[in-house]
């Protein structure tokens, strides 16, 4: 449905990627369009957090090429990812336990005073304001996130990719470590953040989750890239299949 | 944004005591209290210890406490830099032979190579050898520091390559020898009675620390309220005003308590025409400089590890390397800056060391760094990383330089010595395990 659009917001070409003679990723293309959620499906180790950390720059691809808006562009770190308004929230959360949420949310773009000196209080006071509309319950500012709970350390990793206006958002099982309650939230939020027409990769395991979230799946199997599927117009058996088999059913492309 | 989104400090604790209330409400950290209380424990007991048994209670004397504060400076200066090393989960042990180093090739400037180029106590020699002394301690830093991020040699090999190193070439550039004396301008910065700062001048600096102290009670109650935050009680920061105020100001009367020597002021008499009243006169040495090199260098490193991106990214990189790396913080550039810090802060404490004996020996700064990463260990920086403080670090400096000239006074053997310090610091960090395990 979506490859007749006009310029994708993402496109990967043929992304390679080897660790030691082992190609976790194998000329594999993706793309994804503003205000579409894609899922990425495969089980353990067939290197779909490695293709999206080429994306979130983590990781440098061996080949392949990246564009955004239609333009290559090189990300080489995380920092050149965030400048082109790509946020990831990693499956570790990726949060410094011994500082609070808001030097967490901040943490390498902090909010300085005239004089360079950090704005503590600005950051607090901005943590809150974002907070309030993540996850209104959320109290505790002053304390380190190790003493937040599973949700909480969740949700402050979530509104550091919101807060700075991400266009492009990847998240890597986002809903691993949450209850039922938490797991809605972060359901409502993807629908939230599609509808303002950001792009989103979804890498996910649940399949219900893909089913429910994703307007189309990639589902990948050791290195490559089985097939690309619009979700309206399969069952979660053909993407079961996929995954589990590698078969590809006659809708997929 | 209204005060009702956040508990206030002193709002849900009416089940609680008083203690826990008055805790709660100042914010006093409850670790700092712990230190200062073992740090009076053990000058209380050091001065029973020589009224009791030695007839002679020295420990508590003006005297004495001058001489502890200005044998602190040395080690203390590095303990800060210890800290920022160690919070990112890296460690230094080439700090004291570094110290030796730096301290022997300023020497060498001073009483060699600078007086065939400037005349002999000419400014330009002791301001050159001190600075040179600076940029060479950063410079051995930074290279420590690039072998540790770049080449990823393990930051315990590398320093302990260069414990051996440094100490070896400070031997090579002197061949073993004891080089003195120093420039005269260049020892004030080592103390001594010349090298304080007098009555006049610790008053000034005093009502400059109490000034400083409201001030900063005054804008913080601002900033809390400018963002809606919780305020503490006004009685809490009238007693933390108070509490600064009087600890400062008590320290300057006890450093004003202590007057020079009689042979150095009938030697200042005679240089300045002065007639010694028969009673004598009563010179105070007041704050000695290294002294306020030590509180210049600490108030610099609380502002650079609390207030600036620098010291943000070293407590994010010793929380969680990989997520500090993910936000976009060139950790490696981070480790080799770091080093060069702990270089230039050694550096700068080799000043103060040879400057306070008037001169450089082969042997200056053995086992500093020991010392050093003691200090900032009882003063509560994990060594997994991630948690310590600046003051905590010169706490730590106080206590294992209390303990050493304790000793001394009431006569302990050398060797008993280090078994007491190296006792103290397994003991520091048990406690600081105990501690965290019930802090959870």
């Amino acid at each position: 449905m979506t490859d007749t659009k006009g310029t994708p917001l993402v496109e990967m070409r043929d992304i390679s990627i080897s660790f030691g003679g082992i190609k976790a990723v194998d000329h594999v293309s993706i793309d994804l369009q503003p205000g579409e959620v894609v899922g990425l499906l495969g089980h353990n180790g067939a290197g779909k957090s490695t293709l999206i950390k080429c994306l979130s720059g983590a990781y440098q691809a061996d080949a392949g090429e990246i564009l955004i808006n239609g333009e290559k562009v090189t990300i080489r770190n995380p920092r050149d990812a965030r400048t082109h308004n790509i946020e990831t929230i990693y499956q570790t959360l990726a949060l410094a336990d011994n500082l609070t949420a808001a030097s967490n949310l901040f943490l390498g773009r902090e909010l300085v005073t005239p004089l360079g000196m950090v704005d503590d209080s600005r950051m607090e006071a901005e943590t809150r304001k974002i907070m309030g509309r993540l996850n209104p319950n959320f109290r505790k500012f002053n304390v380190p996130v190790s003493a937040l709970s599973g949700g909480q350390r969740q949700s402050v990793a979530i509104a550091r990719a919101v807060y700075f206006n991400a266009k492009i958002l990847i998240m890597d099982e986002p809903t691993a470590a949450l209850g039922p309650h938490e797991t809605q939230m972060v359901a409502e939020l993807i629908q939230e953040l599609k509808r303002e027409g950001l792009g989103i990769f979804l890498i996910e395991h649940d399949i219900h989750a893909v089913m429910e979230l994703c307007d189309r799946a990639v589902v990948m199997k050791n290195g490559q890239r089985v097939g690309t599927v619009n979700v309206k117009d399969v069952t979660d058996d053909d993407i079961l299949g996929m995954i589990i088999l590698g078969k590809k059913p006659p809708q997929a492309y | 944004m209204t005060n009702t989104n956040s508990p206030t400090p002193a709002g849900s604790d009416a089940t609680q005591g008083p203690v826990t209330r008055f805790l709660r409400a100042t914010e006093i950290d409850t670790r700092l209290l712990g230190m200062v209380a073992a740090l009076v424990l053990i000058w209380i007991g050091f001065h029973l210890y020589g009224a009791l048994i030695n007839g002679n209670g020295a420990f508590l004397t003006p005297r004495n406490l001058w001489n502890l504060s200005v044998q602190t400076a040395s080690i203390g200066i590095m303990a800060t830099g210890m800290v920022l090393v160690i919070v990112t989960r890296n460690i230094d042990l080439s700090v004291g032979s570094v110290l030796g180093f730096t301290a022997m090739i300023m020497a060498l400037m001073q009483s060699r190579w600078l007086p065939h180029v400037f005349e002999l106590g000419s400014p330009v020699i002791w301001i050159t050898a001190a600075l040179t002394g600076l940029l060479m301690g950063a410079a051995i830093g930074a290279f420590h520091g690039y072998l540790i991020a770049y080449a990823r040699i393990p930051a315990f090999i590398v320093t302990l390559g260069g414990l051996l190193v440094w100490r070896g070439a400070a031997f090579l550039v002197a061949r073993g020898e004891t080089i003195s004396p120093l420039d005269s301008t260049f020892v004030l910065i080592g103390g001594g009675p010349y090298g304080s700062v007098g009555a006049t001048g610790s008053w000034i600096i005093c009502a400059l620390a109490c000034a400083a102290v409201l001030w900063m009670i005054v804008s913080g109650r601002k900033s809390r309220q400018d963002h809606g935050f919780a305020q503490r009680p006004v009685w809490a920061d009238t007693f933390l005003s108070a509490l600064g105020c009087g600890i400062i100001i008590g320290a300057t009367l006890l450093m004003n308590a202590y007057p020079w020597p009689k042979g150095i002021v009938k030697d200042y008499a005679a240089k300045n025409n002065i007639t010694v009243p028969e009673e004598g006169l009563f010179i105070s040495h007041g704050f000695a400089i290294p002294v306020l090199v030590l509180v210049a260098v600490a108030i610099l490193m609380t502002i650079l590890s609390t207030r600036t991106r620098f010291g943000r990214y070293v407590f994010a990189i010793g929380g969680n390397p990989e997520a500090a790396e993910l936000a976009g913080i060139n950790t490696r550039w981070m480790t080799v800056k770091l080093y060069a810090l702990m270089g230039l802060l050694t550096g700068l404490s080799a000043v103060v060391a040879s400057a306070r004996l008037n001169s450089a020996t082969n042997a200056l700064g053995t086992f500093d760094e020991l010392y050093v990463i003691a200090a900032a260990v009882i003063g509560g920086t994990s060594l997994a990383g991630g948690v310590g403080t600046i003051y905590g670090a010169i706490l730590g400096a106080l206590v294992m330089q209390s303990l050493q000239s304790g000793m001394v006074l009431i006569g302990f053997d050398a060797a008993i010595q280090q078994m007491v310090v190296g006792g103290v610091l397994v003991l520091a960090v048990w406690l600081d395990i105990l501690y965290r395990r019930n802090a959870k």
